[in-house]
């Protein structure tokens, strides 16, 4: 891990070690608050400010932390940063606060978070960590967003709150409420691993041609 | 009595906190393998809630009206820590309770079901008896959502599934139709 360029550390957390697409964490927000695309954004920048602010922060008092205590310590600065995003939105954005409701408070308890200061801040330098923060942030808006858009415009037939479907279209209600959280993540994955096994399945066609090529020329 | 039972009613099957409330996830797509091990995890879910939902109250009531802003932070340590006691007063009091239970309270402390029923609770400005209600029905919840989707994978585990669904998308698809299934609990509390 110590090998990686600066490009890599930002680019990791965004698509190939996308914290909750490739990883599987952060679910409970993942699920929970992206019934409409603006719930899943504010949700998004929210645990954006709360990973990069920690990790920062862990980041720079990495060396003067016991190893007993560091994880202890860790889930007292995301708790604090937390605390910091909760009342901020509450002052800014009243509605959508409250249309989050507890999982503001429970990004405290996101995976992606602790996993990030654990695996990273703690042991990289500052500039560092910040970028790998800022890369697993945008990795984990880009879910909301993929998961958000996909179950306002199916449950509701919007988009932020603007028709996007028109006609006599017949919202499918189950995509807003909770089932629909589950089946749309899980949906999102089978096309993901369809990608995967497509282009594994070129490269191997790709591959083939040369190995007969070859052999036709040895014999 | 009848609020009471209709808040554990609630907790258990109409808002499930697993399938409902996306809460403890974790462990509901990790231990949901073997149906003995999900039951094990799902008690000491029950146990742990408890705990948290007492503490949440106390500090409810004789600590945050002072200090609000402390709230999640004194949530999180004041459960972990009570956890760790309780979890070494069972090892010197009952090793076989703890061999049973033991292994999974650490693993639940940081869940956030535990930290999502102490702020729910704080949210509905439920008393202490309450709380308890909440906490055993939400954690009866959970523990019949884990056994529900352990069983399921079990049987599964033979099943002929498609390569591209293997894994993580089979989960939660399975979860999304439980999840659809429970929704069917909805009608229950208009009745009441």
């Amino acid at each position: 891990m110590s090998k990686t360029t600066p490009q890599q550390d930002f680019f990791r957390g965004i698509w190939r070690e996308n914290p909750v697409l490739m990883q599987m964490l952060g679910l409970c927000p993942a699920l929970a608050v992206t019934n409409s695309l603006e719930n899943a954004i504010v949700m998004g920048i929210a645990t954006f400010f709360v990973l990069t602010g920690s990790s920062l922060l862990v980041s720079l008092v990495k060396t003067i932390v016991p190893g007993e205590v560091r994880i202890s310590t860790y889930i007292l600065i995301i708790a604090t940063f937390v605390t910091v995003a909760d009342m901020t939105l509450e002052a800014l954005v009243p509605d959508i606060h409250k249309a989050l409701g507890a999982f503001v408070a429970l990004i405290v308890v996101n995976c992606i978070i602790l996993a990030r200061q654990e695996a990273f801040a703690s042991k990289n330098p500052v500039g560092r960590a910040l970028l790998d923060a800022f890369g697993t942030g945008v990795g984990f808006m880009i879910a909301m967003v993929m998961m958000g858009s996909v179950r306002e415009i199916l449950g509701a037939g919007t988009l932020l709150g603007v028709k996007v479907i028109p006609g006599r279209f017949e919202p499918w209600v189950i995509f807003v409420l909770p089932p629909g959280g589950f089946l749309t993540l899980g949906f999102w994955l089978l096309l993901l691993a369809w990608f995967h096994q497509r282009r594994a399945e070129r490269e191997k066609l790709a591959r083939l041609p040369d190995a007969a090529v070859s052999g036709k020329e040895a014999a | 009595m009848g609020d009471l039972f209709w808040i554990l009613l609630s907790a258990m099957v109409v808002n499930n906190f697993t399938l409902a409330y996306f809460l403890g996830l974790c462990p509901f797509m990790g231990v949901s393998g073997r149906v003995a091990t999900a039951l094990r995890l799902g008690l000491a879910d029950i146990f742990v809630l408890v705990i948290a939902s007492v503490c949440a109250w106390f500090l409810n009531t004789f600590i945050l009206p002072y200090a609000p802003f402390l709230r999640l932070i004194s949530f999180i340590v004041v459960i972990a820590s009570l956890v760790q006691i309780v979890e070494m007063v069972i090892k010197k009091v009952s090793p076989t309770l703890f061999r049973q239970l033991g292994i999974y309270l650490p693993l639940i402390t940081t869940n956030c079901a535990i930290l999502g029923l102490a702020i729910f609770q704080t949210n509905r400005g439920y008393g202490l008896l309450e709380g308890i209600f909440f906490a055993v029905g939400g954690g009866l919840g959970l523990t019949l959502a884990l056994v529900l989707m352990a069983s399921i994978r079990e049987s599964s585990e033979m099943a002929d599934v498609p390569s591209l669904a293997k894994g993580m998308a089979l989960v939660l698809i399975i979860a999304g139709s439980l999840s659809l299934a429970f929704m069917g609990f909805a009608g229950l509390l208009s009745a009441s």
